[in-house]
């Protein structure tokens, strides 16, 4: 049971994709302009990392090892193709809002690196269950980053207005360099900061130390 | 066992399974759930062109407002009359444009929104009313290249065949946040009001200008501003409205109409 909650539970904050594995940053800066596209991108990539685990881990005993990167790759492609036609049929405006986003799911290093790492070595239900995890590690990053970006970028949270702009007559004045992509740079280094100001295991030792400075001496 | 795993013969035994599976599985997926698509993708197309008239659809049938208010007619645009075409429901002038019987090759000179095949029938939307003229407004579909897509949208003009009422996007894949801000609301805000045609002439004016527009100048109607960090983007706008505004567009239909017979 232990573990069953240390793997749903530890990518949320102790192990997080993007805050210590460093996984997935590309799309966490595209598509957390608002939070209604970052809790939908947050919701595929929690379901396709959860069922690329699961069936790459039922058939991890009958991959051959030299094709199971391609056999991986097919099995998430697939994945990522459904999930972008269920958005197509059934969420239109925000699949036209993610584009490309999407397709780009199958790049997301998240997926690949879980089923690599995790998947490939562990039984299916447990790899199920990592990839929830993992997945909702992703989001909670990505709603982080959305709900600073949206409420200080457009005044709105979900759409709807919370801060009245200057431009329609209230009183706050957007940054809109929170609208830009580099500003998800720049949150998502605060939030490992914040992580590991609490969570001092996770700072990693310094690779090399800088050295004193020397005084010359007089030749 | 596991010699046995990484045989040739079986690795191609569970890339040729796997291959399988997944291909059914998308297959599957694409095929059931085309009609949704279609749909949704038709209604986006309805909503598109209601606000491009400055229709409000928010609340409302789409579909009902749109049957109640708008009347699909197909336009030649060679001749600029109103034609007829067999199957009206399914008429899709992208693939009409790249048959050889229904569509045209451009030439380079011609084709200055760069995209290559024209169809010589396009369908054009009218918002009908009880006036002499039978109509308030036209809905024009435009298209044209920008930096990276073809961006499709539709240009609604006043009865005066000449005063913009509205230009949308609905399909394009220009950058985020720079050539992506054609569908920024503010923008879309500037095009109402502008106009096409210099008095007395076909030839359209109607353009991006780099920067603000001066509102003292006197060209200051037939310009928009820019769209910041998007010069190729802009460009490919102002390109597609001169095209489509002009003698290769709509410009013979929309004389025609002004004179009463089209």
């Amino acid at each position: 049971m232990s573990q069953v909650k240390d793997v749903l539970l530890g990518p949320i904050f102790n192990n997080n994709p993007i805050g210590l594995q460093i996984l997935g940053i590309c799309s966490a800066l595209a598509v957390t302009s608002n939070l209604g596209t970052a809790f939908v991108m947050a919701l595929a990539v929690t379901v396709v990392t959860a069922f690329s685990n699961l069936f790459i881990s039922i058939i991890r005993n009958q991959m051959p090892s030299s094709i199971r990167i391609i056999c991986q790759m097919a099995i998430i492609a697939s994945l990522v193709i459904v999930v972008d036609q269920i958005l197509k049929a059934y969420a239109y405006e925000i699949s036209k809002q993610l584009s490309v986003f999407v397709g780009l799911i199958i790049t997301n290093c998240i997926v690949m690196g879980r089923a690599e790492a995790f998947a490939m070595k562990n039984p299916p239900m447990i790899s199920f269950l990592d990839g929830i995890g993992n997945g909702l590690g992703y989001g909670v990053v990505l709603l982080f980053v959305g709900t600073i970006r949206e409420l200080f970028g457009a005044g709105k949270l979900f759409g709807i207005e919370i801060l009245p702009l200057v431009t329609d007559g209230g009183w706050y004045q957007a940054n809109g360099l929170l609208l830009l992509p580099p500003s998800a740079f720049f949150i998502i280094g605060m939030f490992i900061w914040l992580i590991r100001t609490f969570k001092k295991d996770q700072v990693e030792a310094p690779e090399f130390e800088l050295a004193k400075n020397s005084q010359k001496e007089a030749v | 066992m596991s010699a046995s795993k990484d045989s040739i013969g079986r690795t191609i035994t569970v890339a040729v399974l796997l291959c399988v599976v997944c291909s059914v599985v998308v297959s599957a997926a694409a095929v059931l759930l085309k009609p949704k698509q279609i749909a949704n993708k038709n209604l986006d197309r309805q909503t598109n062109i209601l606000a491009a008239a400055g229709i409000a659809t928010e609340g409302k049938d789409v579909q009902a407002v749109f049957d109640q208010l708008i009347e699909k007619r197909f336009v030649d645009l060679s001749t600029g009359k109103f034609t007829e075409v067999s199957d009206p429901a399914r008429y899709d002038a992208r693939k009409a444009a790249k048959e050889a019987d229904t569509g045209v090759k451009l030439s380079r000179q011609e084709d200055i929104a760069s995209i290559k095949y024209q169809a010589k029938v396009m369908p054009v939307y009218l918002v009908k009313s009880d006036s002499p003229k039978g109509f308030d407004k036209v809905i024009l579909p435009v298209h044209g290249y920008g930096l990276w897509s073809t961006l499709y949208g539709f240009l609604a003009l006043e009865s005066d065949l000449n005063t913009v009422v509205g230009l949308g996007f609905y399909s394009h894949a220009e950058t985020p946040g720079l050539g992506g801000e054609v569908d920024n609301p503010n923008w879309k805000a500037l095009w109402p009001g502008k106009q096409v045609y210099p008095e007395g002439s076909m030839k359209p004016e109607l353009g991006l200008i780099k920067g603000s527009v001066d509102p003292a100048s006197p060209k200051a109607k037939f310009q928009v501003d820019g769209l910041s960090g998007a010069t190729l983007t802009s460009r490919g706008v102002t390109n597609l409205v001169h095209f489509w505004m002009g003698e290769n567009g709509y410009a013979p239909f929309l004389s025609n109409l002004k004179a009463g017979g089209a």
